[in-house]
């Protein structure tokens, strides 16, 4: 079980750094000064929230490695190949244009916000405090990426388009959320952590209020990309863990 | 004086001590009236004082928080404190609730509109219809919310209608 529960913890961590790392790129690039700051902010959020789940792993960890070299949020993040990360397929889509990157926003937001919910009544004491934390950081990230998904869904025709054409390239990152790894099923089964089958309901019934306000529609192929969650990840990982543990490859150890 | 006497008397000694240290970010409030002290607990006094120190960050990423527990340690040394160690915990998680009325105070005089109570907190609903925020310079409720993210997590951004001047909002959480 203790495997099961780091692995865990690393998989929310992942999750919230990696999509961290995405929505950073758009630091001077977004459309207007305010969203490039909202976004920004979202990332500091993510990154606080990985930083807590990676301190808790490495906490783990070190408890059942006592004589090797300990464990830290920093060899976690920046230390471990891609096929030892665990997050789900969707945070590592490419960025896209602005749509694409709030359509993954908000079906990111929307999944982190019902874990969460559940989350804060894990047995896990630093899990459902975690939860308690970052919830109402993401109740903010869901709330804004949702008005936005209005915005562009029910705006110009031609943002109208761009969001159907982003719903058709991140659609089949969706349903990987919702299959449990097998350290997934072991944390529910210890009353640890999150029922998939419930998320997804939640899920599904906050995105079909948000797409029809927006007057977009769901897909109806269900067809899933997974493995992310086990380690096999797309090639846009490789070049995005490679960007982000430049530093600490070229320079082990350096700080400033 | 008793035992329990000096226990008390350092914890309230400590207390004051983290009075005198300021949010790095927003320099006018300390962090006793920002809430993130949340105990001070002492143990022994004899042969060394001994005890805890427990902070709660106020969002999960605040960079402001790692420099703020370094102040605490340097303020703690330089008074002889070598035993008194900084505990961060998650939960309770902060909220802008635990903010004295003296810091809100002093927010409002910086040019920061402070948070109103936690009513507003925000709830995942769209498009919700916000309360007035009053502007810190001009005090009119003529003002709009420019962005929900500001300069720092914590913060939204406004503009006043009348003065013109854009402020932030130290948003409810």
């Amino acid at each position: 079980m203790k495997r099961s529960l780091i692995n865990y913890c690393l998989h929310l961590a992942d999750n919230a750094h990696i999509l961290c790392h995405q929505n950073a790129a758009w630091c001077g690039h977004a459309p207007i000064p305010e969203q490039d700051i909202a976004l920004t902010n979202i990332s500091l959020d993510l990154i606080g929230q990985a930083r807590n789940f990676y301190q808790y792993a490495a906490q783990l960890i070190n408890e059942e490695n006592p004589g090797e070299e300990p464990a830290t949020e920093d060899s976690l993040a920046y230390l471990r190949d891609v096929t030892e990360f665990k997050n789900c397929l969707l945070v590592e889509t490419p960025n896209g244009d602005w749509g694409q990157t709030l359509l993954r926003q908000f079906i990111f937001s929307n999944y982190q916000y019902f874990l969460y919910r559940q989350l804060v009544k894990s047995n896990d004491e630093q899990i459902a405090a975690i939860a308690e934390k970052s919830i109402k950081e993401t109740t903010y990230h869901l709330r804004w990426s949702s008005e936005w998904i209005i915005r562009l869904g029910d705006g110009t025709e031609e943002s109208h388009e761009r969001m159907v054409h982003a719903i058709d390239e991140l659609w089949p990152f969706t349903g990987e959320l919702f299959l449990p790894a097998s350290y997934e099923t072991d944390c529910l089964e210890a009353g640890t952590g999150a029922d998939l089958e419930i998320l997804k309901n939640n899920w599904l019934e906050k995105t079909n209020e948000i797409f029809s306000e927006a007057t977009l529609s769901i897909p109806e192929k269900s067809f899933a990309q997974k493995g992310g969650k086990e380690g096999r990840h797309s090639e846009n990982m490789v070049s995005l863990l490679t960007e982000l543990q430049y530093m600490q490859r070229a320079y082990p150890g350096c700080e400033w | 004086m008793d035992i329990s006497e000096n226990i008390l008397a350092e914890e309230n000694i400590i207390l004051e001590l983290m009075g005198t240290i300021n949010d790095p970010e927003i320099p006018v409030i300390s962090i006793v009236d920002l809430g993130i002290i949340r105990s001070v607990k002492i143990e022994s006094v004899f042969p060394e004082v001994e005890g805890k120190v427990t902070i709660t960050p106020t969002y999960s990423g605040c960079p402001a928080m790692d420099v703020i527990r370094t102040e605490i340690k340097m303020a703690l040394l330089e008074k002889g404190y070598k035993k008194v160690e900084i505990i961060s915990s998650l939960s309770p998680a902060w909220t802008t609730d635990w903010m004295s009325e003296e810091g809100k105070k002093k927010l409002k005089a910086y040019g920061i509109a402070p948070p109103l109570d936690q009513e507003q907190v925000c709830t995942p609903e769209i498009f919700q219809e916000n309360r007035a925020i009053e502007c810190p310079q001009c005090h009119s409720m003529h003002t709009r919310m420019v962005s929900k993210f500001g300069s720092t997590p914590c913060k939204s951004l406004y503009q006043c209608e009348d003065c013109k001047e854009p402020f932030d909002y130290f948003k409810c959480h």
